[in-house]
C-alpha cells in the first residue's frame, strides 16, 4: 500500500512510500483505534460526570500514532510520553479496567489510583510514563535509550513529545548527548500544532520539529496515516541501533482540546476541526482501506465498533465497583518497601511508620 | 590511620563501581579532567569512558538522562560539580526521581546518587554559596545525606549508592582536604552507614547541639571550648537530614532539656526550625530553655571576607547560643 503524503527527510534518505501490511494487521489498527476513540470518548463524559478529577489529557484524532509506533516495535523497545498517555499505555497492552479504575483513583488503577491522569505506567512491557512536567520527558526517555545501550540489549525508546515541548531547552540538551553517545533514543514529536491553546507559528520561529535537531537526522510523517508511522518507525529503530538519534516528527491532531478545561474552539475553528475530521481521520482511512480490499463489510466494522463500546462500557462498570484505595495506602510507596518510610507529627501518630 | 574526605569519597565511589556493574558515574569533568575537585580522580583509567562520563555543561540534559537510566534499572552517580548547579536541575531531581515510585505505586524505584559540593566555599559569591539541604530535605520520596568525616563519607556515599531510592548526598568543598581518622573497620570494602541515622559525635550533659556537615567541626570546637567552663555539650552528626533520626534528637534533649541547632543555611524553613519542632511535638515538657537556633545569615552571600564572615555560623556563635540555652550569658536584648 502507498502511502498518500510521501515521507521528508532531514539528514536522511527517507523509507520507501510503500508499505506491506496484511489484512490481520489493517483489522487490528482498526480494532484498535476503535477502541482508544471510545476509551477517550467515555473519558470525556466521565470527567463530565465528575468521576474523573483534576486533569485530563485526550488523545483522540492521534490514535495512528499509538497503534502505528507499537506495529513497528516489540515490548522490550521502551515508551515514555507526557501527560497525553491514556492511549499509549492501552498499546503496550493495558487494560481498560485498569486504565478507568486509574482515571477514577480506584484500587484497581494500574497505579493504585495513586497516579492519575497523567501517571500511567506499565514497566514490565517497557512503558516509562506518564510525565506531567512538559519536556521532562524527553531526557528521561534519552536516559532509558542510554541504559539500554550500557546493557546491551540492542533495544530502543521512543520519547514522544508535542509541539509545545518542542521548544524546551532540555530537549536540546538531551538530544545533545544523545547524539554524542549514539544513544538508541528516537525522539518523537506529536505535531498535534498547538501547544494548549498556542498555535505551532506562534510559539515554534521554525515548525519543521523534523528539522530541529540540526545534526540530527529527521523524518517527517503523516501521523493520521498508521501505515506510514509503522513505516517511520520501522525505519528510526534501525537507524537508531546504527547511528544514534533520529526525530519523527508526526503531523497528527487532536479533535479535543488540551485538557478537560479547554473547549479547544477559541484558538482554532470549528470548520478546521471538522475538514481534518472528515479528510484525515485515522480510523476513517483504515476503514476505507478495509472496504476498498474487501477484507471486511461495513456491517462487520459496525460490529466492532459496537463490540468495542461494550467492552468500554464492562470496563468502566467494573472500574465503578472498584473500591478506593485503602487509608494506609497514603504513606506506602514513598521510598521501596523497606526503607525509610516516616511519617510525623502530632496528627499522624495513628499511623506513623518506623525508620529501617 | 587517617585518610582525607576526598580520598574516602573516591574509595567508596572505586569500591561500589567495583562491586556493581551497574554503577557508574556521570557528571561535568569527572573523567579526563578527573574531577573539578579530584573526588573522581582514576576512575576513567580503570573502569572507561563506558562508566565514566563526561557531560556537557548542560544539568537539566544529564540529570534527565542519569534519572532515565535508573528507571531502566542502572545505579547512576551524577556528579553536580557544586549543588549550585543542581537548581538547572532541579525538577528531575524532585518530580522525575523523588516521585516516581510513588505515582507508579511501586512499579519504578530510582535508584540515583545526586552528588557534589553543598554550602558556603570561600569568596566565590551568592551564586555559588548556598545550603540546600533544607530544600531536599522538604520533598518526601528523596533521602538526603550530609557527611562530616572520612568515615561518614565513605559509610554514606556507599550507602546511598546501594540504596534502591533516590539520594541527594551533600558534600562539602572546604573539607574535602581535611584528614580524619579511620578505623580498620571503616576501610573494609563490605563499610557501609545506616541511612536515617544520627552519630553522637560527643558525649554530653548540658546542652544538645545538632550540626551536619562542615558544622560539626565547628560545634566540636565550641564544646572544647565550653568544656573549660564547665558546660557539657552533646554534639549530634545528623548525618542524614531525611530521614531525620529524631529519636537520637529528642533522646539527647530529654537528656540535656537544652537544644541548640546549628547550620550553614538560611533560617528561615531550615534545617534547625525542622528539629525544633520535632523537640516541641515529642520532648516539649523536657525542655528547660528556648531552642537556640544558629544558621547563615538570612541575606544572599557577600563577596567580601569580613561580611563572608558574619554571614556564616562562627564558633563564638555557637559557644554563645550554648551559654545563653544554660542561662549562663545575659540575653543581649536584656543587656542593652
Amino acid at each position: 500500500i502507498e502511502t498518500s503524503v510521501p515521507f521528508t527527510g532531514h539528514k536522511c534518505d527517507p523509507p520507501s512510500r510503500s508499505i506491506d501490511t496484511t489484512p490481520k494487521e489493517l483489522m487490528g489498527f482498526f480494532h484498535d483505534m476503535a477502541l482508544m476513540r471510545r476509551m477517550e470518548i467515555a473519558a470525556d463524559s466521565l470527567y463530565k460526570a465528575k468521576l474523573i478529577r483534576g486533569f485530563c489529557h485526550l488523545y483522540d484524532g492521534q490514535e495512528a500514532v499509538a497503534v502505528g509506533m507499537e506495529a513497528a516495535i516489540t515490548k522490550k523497545d521502551s515508551i515514555i510520553t507526557a501527560y497525553r498517555d491514556h492511549c499509549i499505555y492501552l498499546g503496550r497492552g493495558g487494560t481498560l479496567l485498569e486504565a478507568f479504575s486509574e482515571l477514577m483513583g480506584r484500587r484497581g488503577g494500574c497505579s493504585k489510583g495513586k497516579g492519575g491522569s497523567m501517571h500511567f505506567y506499565k514497566k514490565e512491557s517497557g512503558f516509562y510514563g506518564g510525565h506531567g512536567i512538559v519536556g521532562a520527558q524527553i531526557p528521561l526517555g534519552c536516559g532509558i535509550a542510554f541504559a539500554q545501550k550500557y546493557s546491551k540489549d540492542e533495544t530502543v525508546t521512543f520519547a514522544l513529545y508535542g509541539d509545545g515541548a518542542a521548544n524546551q531547552g532540555q530537549l536540546f540538551e538531551a538530544l545533545n548527548i544523545a547524539a554524542l553517545w549514539d544513544l538508541p533514543a528516537i525522539l518523537v514529536c506529536e505535531n498535534n500544532h498547538y501547544g494548549m491553546g498556542t498555535a505551532e507559528w506562534r510559539a515554534a520561529k521554525s515548525p519543521s520539529y523534523y528539522k530541529r535537531g540540526d545534526y540530527v537526522p529527521g523524518l517527517k510523517v503523516d501521523g493520521m496515516d498508521a501505515l506510514a508511522v509503522k513505516q517511520a518507525c520501522k525505519f528510526a529503530k534501525e537507524h537508531a541501533l546504527k547511528n544514534g538519534p533520529i526525530i519523527l516528527e508526526m503531523d497528527t491532531y487532536r479533535y479535543h482540546g488540551h485538557s478537560m478545561s479547554d473547549p479547544g474552539s477559541t484558538y482554532r475553528t470549528r470548520d478546521e476541526i471538522s475538514g481534518v475530521r472528515q479528510e484525515r481521520d485515522p480510523i476513517e482511512r483504515i476503514r476505507k482501506l478495509i472496504l476498498a480490499h474487501d477484507l471486511a463489510t461495513a456491517s462487520d466494522l459496525k460490529d466492532i465498533e459496537k463490540e468495542v463500546r461494550k467492552q468500554v462500557d464492562e470496563a468502566i462498570a467494573q472500574a465503578k465497583e472498584s473500591p478506593m484505595p485503602d487509608p494506609s495506602e497514603l504513606f506506602t510507596n514513598v521510598y521501596v518497601k523497606g526503607y525509610g518510610v516516616e511519617s510525623f507529627g502530632a496528627d499522624r501518630k495513628e499511623v506513623r511508620a518506623v525508620l529501617p | 590511620k587517617d585518610m582525607n574526605v576526598r580520598d574516602a569519597l573516591n574509595s567508596a565511589l572505586d569500591e561500589e563501581m567495583s562491586a556493581d556493574p551497574k554503577v557508574l558515574l556521570m557528571g561535568e569533568e569527572v573523567g579526563e579532567y578527573q574531577g573539578a575537585y579530584k573526588i573522581s580522580k582514576g576512575l576513567l583509567e580503570k573502569y572507561g569512558p563506558e562508566r565514566v562520563l563526561d557531560t556537557p555543561i548542560t544539568e537539566a540534559g544529564f540529570a534527565g538522562i542519569g534519572v532515565g537510566a535508573a528507571y531502566y534499572g542502572l545505579r547512576p552517580v551524577v556528579e553536580f560539580m557544586t549543588f549550585n548547579f543542581s537548581m538547572q536541575a532541579i525538577d528531575h531531581i524532585i518530580n522525575s526521581a523523588a516521585k516516581s515510585n510513588y505515582m507508579s505505586a511501586g512499579q519504578i524505584n530510582v535508584p540515583i546518587v545526586f552528588r557534589g559540593p553543598n554550602g558556603a566555599a570561600a569568596g566565590v559569591g551568592a551564586q555559588h554559596s548556598q545550603c540546600y539541604a533544607a530544600w531536599f530535605a522538604s520533598c518526601p520520596g528523596l533521602k538526603v545525606l550530609s557527611p562530616y568525616s572520612s568515615e561518614d563519607a565513605r559509610g554514606l556515599l556507599k550507602a546511598a549508592i546501594r540504596d534502591p531510592d533516590p539520594v541527594v548526598f551533600l558534600e562539602n568543598e572546604l573539607l574535602y582536604g581535611e584528614s580524619f581518622p579511620v578505623s580498620a573497620e571503616a576501610l573494609d570494602s563490605s563499610f557501609c552507614l545506616p541511612i536515617g541515622k544520627a552519630k553522637i559525635e560527643r558525649e554530653g550533659k548540658h546542652v544538645t547541639i545538632t550540626a551536619f556537615s562542615k558544622m560539626v567541626g565547628y560545634a566540636l570546637e565550641a564544646a572544647e571550648i565550653l568544656a573549660k567552663e564547665g558546660i557539657s555539650a552533646e554534639i549530634i552528626n545528623l548525618r542524614s537530614i531525611r530521614p531525620l533520626d529524631r529519636d537520637a534528637i529528642n533522646a539527647s534533649v530529654r537528656k540535656t532539656n537544652r537544644l541548640v541547632t546549628l547550620e550553614e543555611g538560611f533560617p528561615q524553613h531550615g534545617v534547625g526550625a525542622e528539629i525544633c519542632m520535632s523537640v516541641i511535638e515529642e520532648s516539649f515538657e523536657y525542655l528547660d530553655a528556648p531552642v537556640e537556633r544558629i544558621a547563615g545569615a538570612d541575606v544572599p552571600m557577600p563577596y567580601a571576607a569580613n561580611l563572608e564572615r558574619m554571614a556564616v555560623p562562627q564558633v563564638d556563635d555557637i559557644v554563645r547560643a550554648a551559654k545563653r540555652a544554660c542561662y549562663r550569658a545575659v540575653p543581649v536584648a536584656a543587656a542593652a
